[in-house]
């Protein structure tokens, strides 16, 4: 039973873009996930009975806040890519921040709609968007944990610019957009939808 | 989820910038397998999570045939007593006057359970997930899946699922019991029957877990088979097996989410008082304040996974025919590109057909048309991919193992449970049809018995890519034969039954003077079940006997098969292959060429064309 996993450079180059590629699938899957509820919000729709109200006004602004951590994590990759410790740190950190802030945001539109009396059970309209953003905040409380690891890297370690490091960092970047975009494609579906 | 690998190649880092050799931490695969608990229970090696997912499918086919005889029982010998089954099954025997009873409800569980283990932990979890662990890194020259770890995590997952079903048939008030597709109002309201409340609690976390496991696992089948083949192996040189675990664990990733979605859905129903499917139930007297639901939608949600599920659970089964019946015909599979295509076209094709379940439910008949056109056309692929596998017989040198008579029985009841598939595709003909044991027939033949025959194929072929052993073939063959001849005696009058009419899911007919007559038809359907039964226990005897006193494989490659599986070591380690993994050089089919069988690991000859990649 001799045996080794030995892995050549090559080996583990081609295991990096096998976690893109898983990355890849796994996004693929959540929006399968939502493409089902929205589907299910377009059908539920026609059926009828269906309470229109505004959506709450923080969900606008909450908008702002989660593109602009998509854009200091962008940042803070490019200056980790120049060497910029500094930078990258605390551009870091802030998206950590405005993440969080995102949260407890999207918290305060849901106390806005019950504020106005649409309750989770007042109607399907209600529940749907309860249930939709709070499944999206749970993928954002997912990123918000690869930050905590892509920040305890950024910290603890040695700062070096490898490989292996950047294909950490880009996959943290890959899922941050995708939480971020799939955000906004939300935002578009329940005001134009 | 990523970050977990990510940390633990941490070390890797430092060796990797300190100097240009990468050799100096490549030994970290190896602290994996050091113990009893990290070989056989928290394993990464894709061999071990086969075998895990393989036996643990067993003893969930044993549970789910077990609750099947019992249901069987009651519509067999709905007079008999059922007292010495009390011991098992307690309270749900009822005795008055020393006569036992299955108690209604426990009929309904057992039906319910008997579709949920089967469809998900037995014919998914055990079908696709032992065999694409087991064959994917080996036949396209992989030391491992692309994530051992994601992998062991989809393993254990599945098995989580599994105990908490489990644990679901011990509750007082029994499992979930209002069919295997839990729709509304059953499913949503906790006070609608016995098994609505805990137990269909337990059902929906239990399915949760289960997606959970089907996704990691698909992710790392898709990401392997399209990131990690060896070299030369491009996606034209892959045997069908593969074809068949890639394009199964696709749908698996474009489905399964959307099932988890309707169980979200259901769950904020259940517990939280909104109305997504409910509307205007009275219940027990009283009216519930639910408006505007629909249940419909659940029913849409549930079938945008529940078809492409039934293609999940046969799909893996035509890519081990094909690849079995090759092997065993000594010919090159019969239009290899066309029975890729075939499949992928089968999968595009479930994901638009999902109505076809639901013609009864009230969908627009002008809209139940388009299914019913979109379902007619899946015989056109599945019409090929038969066509195929008769071909390739047609001629071949055949060897009658028990595996090459499980495929061919796979294609007899493809073609017989493939035609009545038919009938039920039709809108109109469903009137008569749907809800009765014509449905029962039709989807136990060809998804229930045909992915079975699958499976079967394939335990008895890499029985000795499994366990360095054969499985014993006069054993093997009588399994066969009762099997072939017992599931039709099975399933063949369900057809009668059927059209005339007999509804599914019934407790029992002696109300029904129109179904009186078909109480000796029944009592045959009850006896051959039983029959069959034993017969898959002889199949587990000879399994689990031949692992520890079988045959031993004294040769390599034993069925002189030309794939890469038969390169690597028996009993090989985690990594497969001790040395430089083979390349290959030409397509998996090369059977019977110029007088032999060529593997692919053989360099093509001067002016020999490669079969599977032709530029032509």
């Amino acid at each position: 039973m001799a045996y080794t996993l030995d892995r050549t450079y090559e080996e583990r180059i081609r295991r990096f873009s096998s976690q893109r590629y898983g990355l890849y699938l796994a996004i693929v899957s959540m929006l399968m996930l939502f493409a089902a509820l929205t589907s299910a919000y377009i059908v539920r729709r026609s059926a009828g009975n269906w309470l229109e109200f505004e959506l709450p006004s923080i969900f606008y602004i909450n908008t702002v806040v989660i593109v602009l951590s998509s854009i200091t994590l962008h940042t803070s990759w490019h200056l980790f890519k120049k060497g910029n410790k500094a930078g990258y740190r605390l551009l870091m950190v802030l998206t950590f921040i405005l993440g969080i802030t995102f949260l407890v945001m999207q918290y305060m539109g849901w106390q806005e709609m019950t504020a106005q009396g649409l309750y989770l059970q007042v109607n399907p309209s209600a529940s749907f968007i309860y249930v939709i953003s709070g499944i999206h905040a749970a993928h954002l409380i997912g990123g918000l944990g690869t930050l905590i690891v892509a920040m305890a890297h950024a910290f603890r370690l040695r700062f070096k610019v490898t490989e292996i490091r950047k294909h950490r960092f880009e996959l943290v970047i890959i899922y941050w957009h995708f939480v971020d975009l799939l955000w906004l494609y939300l935002l578009v579906f329940f005001v134009f939808i | 989820m990523a970050s977990i690998d990510i940390i633990k190649q941490d070390e890797l880092e430092h060796g990797h910038d300190d100097h240009h050799g990468h050799d100096d931490h490549d030994h970290h695969g190896d602290k994996y397998q050091s113990g009893f608990i990290t070989h056989y229970i928290f394993s990464t090696d894709h061999k071990m999570i086969s075998k895990q997912f393989l036996i643990t499918g067993m003893f969930w086919a044993v549970i789910g045939a077990l609750m099947s005889l019992v249901f069987r029982l009651q519509l067999g010998f709905p007079e008999e007593n059922m007292l010495w089954l009390k011991p098992i099954l307690g309270k749900w025997i009822t005795v008055s006057d020393g006569i036992g009873t299955l108690a209604p409800d426990f009929y309904y569980a057992l039906v319910t359970m008997h579709g949920t283990i089967l469809v998900f932990f037995v014919l998914t979890a055990g079908l696709s997930g032992t065999f694409s662990n087991l064959l994917i890194p080996l036949q396209i020259g992989a030391r491992d899946m692309a994530s051992g770890f994601l992998n062991m995590l989809s393993y254990w997952f599945f098995f989580l699922a599994g105990t908490i079903m489990f644990a679901s048939l011990f509750l007082s008030t029994g499992p979930f019991a209002g069919g295997w597709t839990a729709y509304p109002p059953l499913s949503a309201l906790p006070q609608a029957m016995s098994g609505s409340g805990a137990g269909m609690t337990l059902w929906a976390v239990s399915l949760i877990f289960f997606v959970v496991s089907v996704l990691l696992g698909g992710m790392n089948y898709i990401t392997t088979v399209l990131n990690l083949r060896t070299k030369g192996m491009t996606m034209w040189r892959l045997p069908l097996t593969i074809w068949a675990f890639l394009v199964t664990a696709i749908l698996g990733l474009l489905s399964f989410p959307v099932l988890v979605s309707a169980i979200f859905l259901l769950i904020f129903d259940r517990s939280l008082g909104t109305s997504f499917f409910l509307s205007e139930i009275f219940i027990q007297g009283e009216a519930l304040s639910n408006v505007g639901g629909s249940p419909i939608l659940y029913q849409h949600l549930f079938w945008f996974l529940g078809h492409p599920e039934v293609y999940i659970i046969i799909v893996p089964a035509f890519g081990i025919v094909s690849e079995v019946m090759s092997v065993h015909a000594r010919k090159p599979i019969f239009g290899y590109k066309a029975m890729v295509l075939s499949i992928l076209a089968i999968a595009i094709l479930a994901f638009i057909v999902w109505a076809h379940h639901m013609f009864m439910s009230g969908v627009n008949p002008f809209i139940a048309n388009i299914f019913v056109l979109f379902t007619l056309i899946i015989a056109v692929p599945s019409a090929v991919k038969v066509f195929n596998w008769i071909a390739t017989l047609w001629g071949g040198n055949i060897r009658f193992n028990t595996a090459m008579l499980f495929s061919i029985g796979f294609v007899s009841l493809f073609i017989s449970g493939g035609l009545t598939g038919i009938f039920l595709g039709n809108s109109a003909i469903d009137i008569q049809l749907h809800d009765t044991y014509f449905v029962v027939a039709h989807f136990h033949i060809v998804m229930g018995i045909a992915a079975f025959f699958g499976m079967y194929a394939g335990v008895y072929h890499w029985f000795p890519r499994l366990y360095g052993r054969f499985m014993n073939e006069t054993l093997g063959k009588i399994h066969f034969w009762g099997t072939m001849i017992g599931a039709y005696a099975i399933f063949w009058p369900m057809h009668y039954l059927g059209m005339a009419g007999v509804p599914r899911r019934y407790y029992k007919f002696g109300n029904f003077d129109a179904f009186a007559h078909f109480g000796d038809m029944n009592k045959f359907i009850t006896i051959a079940a039983i029959i069959v039964f034993f017969l898959q226990v002889l199949m587990l005897i000879n399994f689990f006997y031949s692992i520890f006193r079988g045959k031993k494989q004294t040769t390599l490659n034993p069925y002189d098969a030309n794939t890469l599986e038969w390169t690597v070591p028996i009993n090989a380690g985690h990594g497969n292959w001790s040395g430089e993994i083979p390349h290959v050089h030409r397509w998996a089919y090369d059977y019977s060429k110029g007088g032999r069988n060529i593997p692919q690991t053989e360099p093509l000859g001067d002016g020999e064309q490669d079969m599977g990649n032709d530029h032509h």
